[in-house]
């Protein structure tokens, strides 16, 4: 004797992402903490030193904040004009920042008045940055020049003026301290030696250059410019590696998560994305409100701080584990009598003579009616699931098992007008849905077909059908129309497509 | 053509066992069913075949118990005979010849020495109507009797099952149609009632069946719209009574008392067992989902045991508190074989569909179905015209690592239904499990599919009737939390042309397609290499060579074409005009298979595409068209030096023939052998010979062996020969017994000397012996009177006082003259 065997419900696939270790671990952050700032928020720099404050340049001040606090620690008011590119030193002691007036500040972070102050720009300096010896600092303006000043002396060192255009990004080198690469508005990217006179290499981003990023062993440059995000081979001589186009916008940031195996990008098109930097593929993307500007990651990724167009700096905190742990602990169900609870984990010795126990299987409350032919209740209970779950497969199953069994129509059938609103209700809300349209078509026409008879007797259900024609009218014109636009595009790809003197297949994906 | 005597067609195992009811034997010990031509035994408690009852020579059509001894039944059969058997021995007793074909059989307790037979009316083979008839079996000493004796009982019955005996075998009831006739033995009259057509609501009041109560005047009739008749008052013509019962929707196919008369059995299509309790009427018991349709019931005498036959070749056995003890289930074959035979690379077994929604495994070697898997996973309904989904296509990759199934539902009206699943071999659960379901993976009907055999990639390939052919790959998803599932790599089509068959060529690194007049070739890319063309005619079914023929292409095609295309010169080699049925290839060599169909007979050739010749070739092997073929390979190569018969070393072509025969090709050589293992496997025991009863029993004989100190005495170098010697003489021509007891006796005893001594002139008497046997007469005596005096020296000087040395001599001569006269005999 074969047990029941149960209604089977399809399983479908979840469209959209799929879950991957890279998804589960960007999704694991909390909603976002939003600040709002005086103008738009150009660049964010994380102190390196433990609390890991970060400076948040934007409008004429620069504010730090604490890891965890929606207020600035320390605030930074004396710019005469638009503040560029706030930055730490290595040792987050002293903060560098350019100006639209030209002046370059030096603070003491712990200061308010400005400790060095360097002039000779004659333009607005967006670039600002220590070398890796703490002693100088490097500085590009859109006076086409980028310069290095002597931190102790306050003097200028050297002067390089080979860009043809706004210098508007620049990195120094973490290993060496007389080399930095910046990149212009002339499409270039150059490297210099503080040793040399001139630079020292070369490369062709072929849009203004926006950003630039190093790689933590400097083997590889990564430069953000137009809609590009081109990885070049320091290596090699400056040899372009990959040419990335994911955003359908001016890409404005770069910056590496902590491990250094993911590479992220900003763009103003409001997108995040996320490389894995092995093969290049986008592996996560972030969305937000307003064009990004500016974006840098907390040590141990700990937090993800992006700042906007709009001003808005938006903060997102990771979760630590109590949090994700309290998460699963809500999920799992009490359980209700204390004989589930008994002996639940127990775990049987070495010597203990286990005698298994038959599993009872249970069976959901449609298959129960199912069994025993009771086909009303069956669709009843199903419907009742879709109320209370909002689980249409499972009603949509069903329908299809009793439409097998040849008995749909005895089970639509003499059905009172609560009862019938209840299952119009159902097919105007799923109908149209592509998953169920085939079962769910013919359940309507049976339907039609049996109550044809008392249309017009209740005036709820009279609404419900006009509702349902109109629904299906609606759905046919939609169809007719995407029907068109594959015509149109089928004429478009059978143009482009080349001649071919073997005759090729019909359609390939 | 050479006529190959040494190739003969067998039929194979897998007929029906559930075209008659079953028979129980008294002790419940076996059940006992007609399965084609002969009575199979099987042991009720283990399932397992007992015996082979042969010699009927066309289908048996009815068993019954032999109502004198519980040890025999009889048996009867379309060749006109009817046989009386001994089934715990496996013996043919007797063989009655009526000489007309006999279509069931029915015996009662009361009437001894009488079989109650229905044949054919008007003595007339092509008749419609069918009689009851009285055989008195006569009393004779010979194996083949005839009886010729025969009395009309009941004209116009129906052939099978529709007649039952009475209370003591008064009277026999008989049912067909709309009548319902009751002849009474005593006053020698039949009465006759009648049942209106009436199709009001639906009612068919058509009998189905019939059973008599075995201890009350009451009937119990089965009828075609569901209902139960019980009948009383039967013996008065006006004043019959009947109340009816009312479970089934469907036909009631079955009825049956139990032995005391308690419960009335019925079955019907609903596939439930429906207990009735004969004085409580509104009380029944159920037993559901039992199988297919059931067909038959039968009880055994003592009532504790009930066993149902199914529509799918199935019988179930039950005991009598409703409860399913043991399932025997023949080869399911249906109407028609959908899913093309195929060989599961892993098990070996046949696989095809077989009940509704499974696919069948089935043991070729040993003859036995090996398990079901169920496809497509829903509740069967029992019902007469319902669409249901159907297992229609099947395919194993090359390792048996996976299994791709196509089921599909027409619905009359609305569209096709489809689905591909694809099924992962697990080796936990050595079986196949679910990995990826496919709904609607094409527009119509999936013709055919295959799996490439290259073992880098593991890839599908579906085509269909809506002119696409699709290829399916396993994609490893193992950087996501699910694992490795099915996706579509490819749609390919040619100028919208239906395509009819495709085919991987034996590396995988090619696929061919015909598309009804063209073949076109692809590669593993997708690339269209080249199209082969040879109209008229659209192409029926591709083959890829093997092996040294890899470079050939056969195809068929409808305007009986067979033609033989050279991949590298992309030409046509050959084509010869026959009207092929079926081509097959030999997955392990060479060889060809082709069924041609011709003038309403088969015939096979085997050839190798490179070769003019054919390597074997076969007239008129069946009536009809061969509906499927497979090669099976063997798991043990035979060594066969004929050159005809060297194709079937490697493998076994296994073949359906339209009547649905399962048919198999087997040489001499492969039945010597199993002649020869037969004899191996001969057990004679009355319990049920399992495999585990072979394993063990034989180990467990071993050890007794080992442990048994009498076994270690028996050895003992003196006694071994005074023992043979006594006992392979035959006991006519020795002495008597007191004589030799007292020589006997003492050639057991241990001498006073070491044994380690003696060994040495026993060991030379051996060898005397042997020469002895070998002949040389001449030298017999002085021979015998050396080694004697060797032997049994040591014996008669401990003392025998009783003989003489004459008589000794006289003895020993007498010995030598027998045993020299048995070695004789063993040599011719």
């Amino acid at each position: 004797m074969a047990s029941f065997k149960s209604t089977k419900i399809p399983i479908y696939p979840k469209l959209g992402e799929k879950v991957t270790p890279d998804t589960l671990y960007w999704k694991n952050y909390k909603a976002p903490v939003q600040i709002k700032e005086f103008g738009a928020v150009t660049s964010i720099d994380f102190s390196s030193l433990a609390p890991h404050n970060y400076a948040v340049t934007a409008s004429t001040r620069i504010h730090i904040y604490g890891p965890f606090s929606t207020e600035p620690v320390k605030t930074f008011t004396r710019f005469k004009d638009t503040a560029y590119s706030g930055k730490f030193r290595s040792d987050g002691q002293l903060l560098v920042a350019g100006c639209e007036d030209s002046v370059v500040r030096l603070f003491d972070v712990s200061g308010k008045v400005a400790l060095r102050v360097f002039k000779g720009h004659t333009k607005g300096v967006h670039v600002t940055d220590f070398t890796s010896d703490c002693y100088h600092i490097l500085t590009g303006s859109d006076d086409y020049t980028c310069r290095l000043w002597d931190i102790p002396n306050s003097t200028e060192l050297t002067s390089y003026k080979e860009h043809t255009d706004y210098i508007r990004c620049g990195t120094t080198s973490k290993l060496n301290r007389d080399i930095f690469i910046t990149g212009s508005y002339d499409h270039t990217l150059r490297v210099f030696d503080a040793r040399v006179e001139k630079s020292v290499m070369t490369m062709d981003h072929s849009q203004p250059v926006e950003s630039v990023l190093l790689y933590p062993s400097e083997g590889l440059l990564v430069s953000a410019g137009g809609r590009y995000v081109k990885v070049w081979d320091l290596l090699k001589g400056g040899q372009p590696l990959v040419s990335l186009k994911n955003h359908h916008k001016t890409v404005t940031c770069l910056s590496l998560s902590s491990n250094g195996q993911r590479l992220l990008s900003a763009s103003l098109d409001r997108h995040v994305k996320i490389y894995n930097t092995t093969n290049y593929k986008v592996v996560h993307n972030f969305d937000y409100a307003a064009s990004i500007l500016s974006l840098a990651l907390a040590p141990d990724d700990e937090s993800i701080v992006v700042g906007m167009t709009n001003g808005v700096l938006s903060i997102k905190h990771r979760k630590s584990p109590e949090e994700k742990r309290e998460m699963v602990g809500k999920q799992r169900m009490q359980p209700v009598y204390r004989i589930f609870v008994k002996g639940r984990n127990y775990v049987p010795k070495k010597d203990d003579f286990l005698v298994s126990k038959p599993v009872k299987s249970h069976l959901a409350k449609y298959d129960k009616q199912l069994k025993k032919f009771n086909i009303s209740k069956a669709l009843d209970t199903a419907l009742e699931s879709w109320r209370r779950n909002r689980k249409p497969e499972i009603t949509v199953a069903v329908m299809k098992e009793l439409d097998r069994r040849g008995t749909l129509k005895n089970a639509l059938a003499g059905r009172d007008e609560q009862n019938l609103s209840q299952l119009l209700n159902f097919l105007i809300g799923n109908v149209v849905d592509p998953r169920f349209t085939p079962v769910l078509v013919t359940a309507t026409e049976m339907i039609l077909d049996i109550y044809q008879a008392v249309v017009g007797q209740s005036s709820v259900v009279d609404r419900q059908l006009v509702r349902l024609q109109e629904l299906v009218e609606r759905e046919v014109d939609y169809q007719q129309d995407l029907l068109e636009v594959l015509g149109m595009l089928d004429t478009l790809f059978a143009t482009s497509l080349p001649r071919k003197e073997v005759p090729c297949p019909g359609s390939s994906r | 053509m050479v006529a190959h005597a040494e190739i003969r067609v067998v039929h194979l195992g897998g007929s029906k066992i559930n075209f008659r009811e079953p028979v129980i034997t008294n002790d419940s010990r076996f059940l006992l069913c007609a399965s084609g031509e002969s009575v199979k035994v099987y042991s009720s408690s283990s399932e397992e075949c007992v015996h082979d009852l042969q010699g009927h020579t066309d289908l048996v059509s009815g068993i019954v118990r032999n109502p004198s001894n519980h040890l025999q039944v009889y048996s009867c059969s379309a060749d006109g005979t009817v046989r009386l058997w001994d089934f715990t021995d496996g013996i043919l007793i007797k063989t009655f010849i009526i000489g007309y074909p006999i279509y069931s059989i029915y015996v009662s307790e009361n009437h001894g020495g009488v079989v109650f037979v229905v044949v054919p009316m008007a003595n007339d083979k092509s008749s419609e109507l069918f009689q009851l008839v009285a055989v008195h079996l006569p009393l004779s000493g010979d194996q083949e009797v005839e009886a010729r004796e025969l009395s009309a009982v009941l004209c116009d019955v129906s052939p099978s099952g529709a007649a039952s005996f009475g209370r003591k075998g008064e009277y026999i009831a008989a049912v067909k149609g709309l009548q319902l006739e009751v002849f009474f033995f005593k006053n020698q009259k039949s009465h006759r009632f009648f049942l209106k057509p009436g199709n009001k609501k639906g009612a068919k009041n058509a009998f189905t069946c019939v059973s008599c109560h075995p201890k009350e005047d009451c009937i119990a009739t089965g009828h075609e719209d569901g209902k139960i008749r019980l009948w009383r008052n039967f013996n008065q013509k006006k004043e019959y009574t009947y109340s009816t019962l009312h479970w089934h929707h469907g036909a009631v196919n079955t009825l049956q008392f139990t032995p005391e008369g308690t419960n009335l059995l019925s079955g019907g299509i609903e596939s439930v067992l429906v207990q009735w309790h004969y004085t409580q009427e509104n009380q029944k018991d159920f037993l559901p989902r039992l199988g297919g349709a059931i067909t038959h019931i039968a009880v055994s005498p003592d009532g504790s045991l009930f066993c149902t036959s199914h529509s799918d070749n199935k019988i179930t056995i039950i005991q009598s508190c409703v409860k399913v003890s043991a399932i025997i289930q023949g080869l399911v074959k249906g109407e028609g074989v959908r899913t093309d035979l195929t060989i599961d690379p892993r098990s070996k077994a046949l696989v095809l569909n077989g009940k509704p929604g499974h696919l069948q495994f089935y043991s070729l070697h040993r003859d036995k179905l090996l398990y079901n898997l169920d496809i497509v996973q829903q509740e069967y309904i029992h019902e007469e015209g319902l669409d249901q989904f159907e297992v229609v296509k099947a395919a194993f990759d090359t390792r048996g690592d996976w299994l791709a199934t196509v089921e599909e539902r027409t619905q009359k009206g609305s569209e096709l239904e489809i689905n591909l699943k694809l099924w992962a071999y697990d080796e936990q659960t050595q079986s196949f499990m679910l990995n990826t379901t496919v709904t609607a993976p094409h527009e119509d009907q999936i013709i055919a599919m295959c799996f490439s055999p290259s073992p880098e990639i593991t890839m599908l390939v579906t085509i269909s009737f809506d002119g696409h052919f699709k290829a399916w790959l396993l994609a490893d998803h193992s950087d996501t939390k699910e694992g490795a599932s099915w996706s579509c790599d490819f749609v390919g089509g040619y100028h919208h042309l239906k395509p009819g068959c495709c085919c991987f060529s034996a590396d995988g690194s090619l696929l061919a397609v015909g598309f009804q007049e063209v073949v076109t070739v692809w590669s593993p890319s997708w690339e269209l290499l080249t199209t082969l063309s040879q109209p008229p005619g659209a192409i029926r079914e591709l083959c890829f060579g093997r092996l040294s023929c890899s470079k050939y292409l056969l195809g068929t095609s409808t305007k009986n074409q067979l033609c033989c295309w050279n991949l590298l010169t992309c030409s046509l080699e050959w084509s010869t005009p026959v009207d092929v049925s079926l081509l097959q290839a030999d997955p392990l060599s060479e060889n060809m298979a082709a069924f041609c169909s011709q003038s309403g007979c088969s015939d096979l050739f085997v050839f190798k595409p490179g070769e003019p010749r054919p390597l074997y070739s076969q007239k008129a092997l069946c009536t009809g068209k061969v509906q499927r073929a497979v090669f099976a390979p063997r798991d043990q190569m035979l060594e066969s030096c004929e050159e005809h018969a060297q194709w079937l070393n490697r493998s076994q072509l296994y073949f359906l023939t339209q009547h649905m025969d399962l048919m198999t090709f087997s040489t001499k050589t492969e039945e010597d052998r199993l002649l020869a293992s037969s004899k191996l496997l001969m057990v004679d025991d009355s319990v049920a010979v399992t495999p585990f009863y072979l394993l063990l029993g034989k180990h467990r004989q071993q050890q007794e062996a080992l442990t048994n100190p009498m076994a270690e005495r028996i050895q003992l170098p003196q006694g071994s020969i005074a023992i043979k010697e006594l006992l392979y003489t035959p006991a006519h021509v020795l002495p008597s017994a007191s004589f030799l007891c007292s020589m006997f006796v003492r050639s057991l005893l241990i001498s006073s000397s070491s044994a380690s001594e003696e060994k040495e002139p026993v060991e030379e008497e051996m060898e005397s012996e042997e020469e002895d046997s070998e002949g040389e007469a001449e030298l017999r005596d002085a021979r015998q009177d050396l080694g004697g005096s060797a032997a049994w020296g040591p014996g008669e000087e401990l003392g025998a006082p009783a003989l003489t040395k004459a008589q000794e001599r006289e003895l020993r001569r007498v010995k030598h003259f027998d045993h020299s006269w048995l070695s004789s005999v063993l040599e011719c």
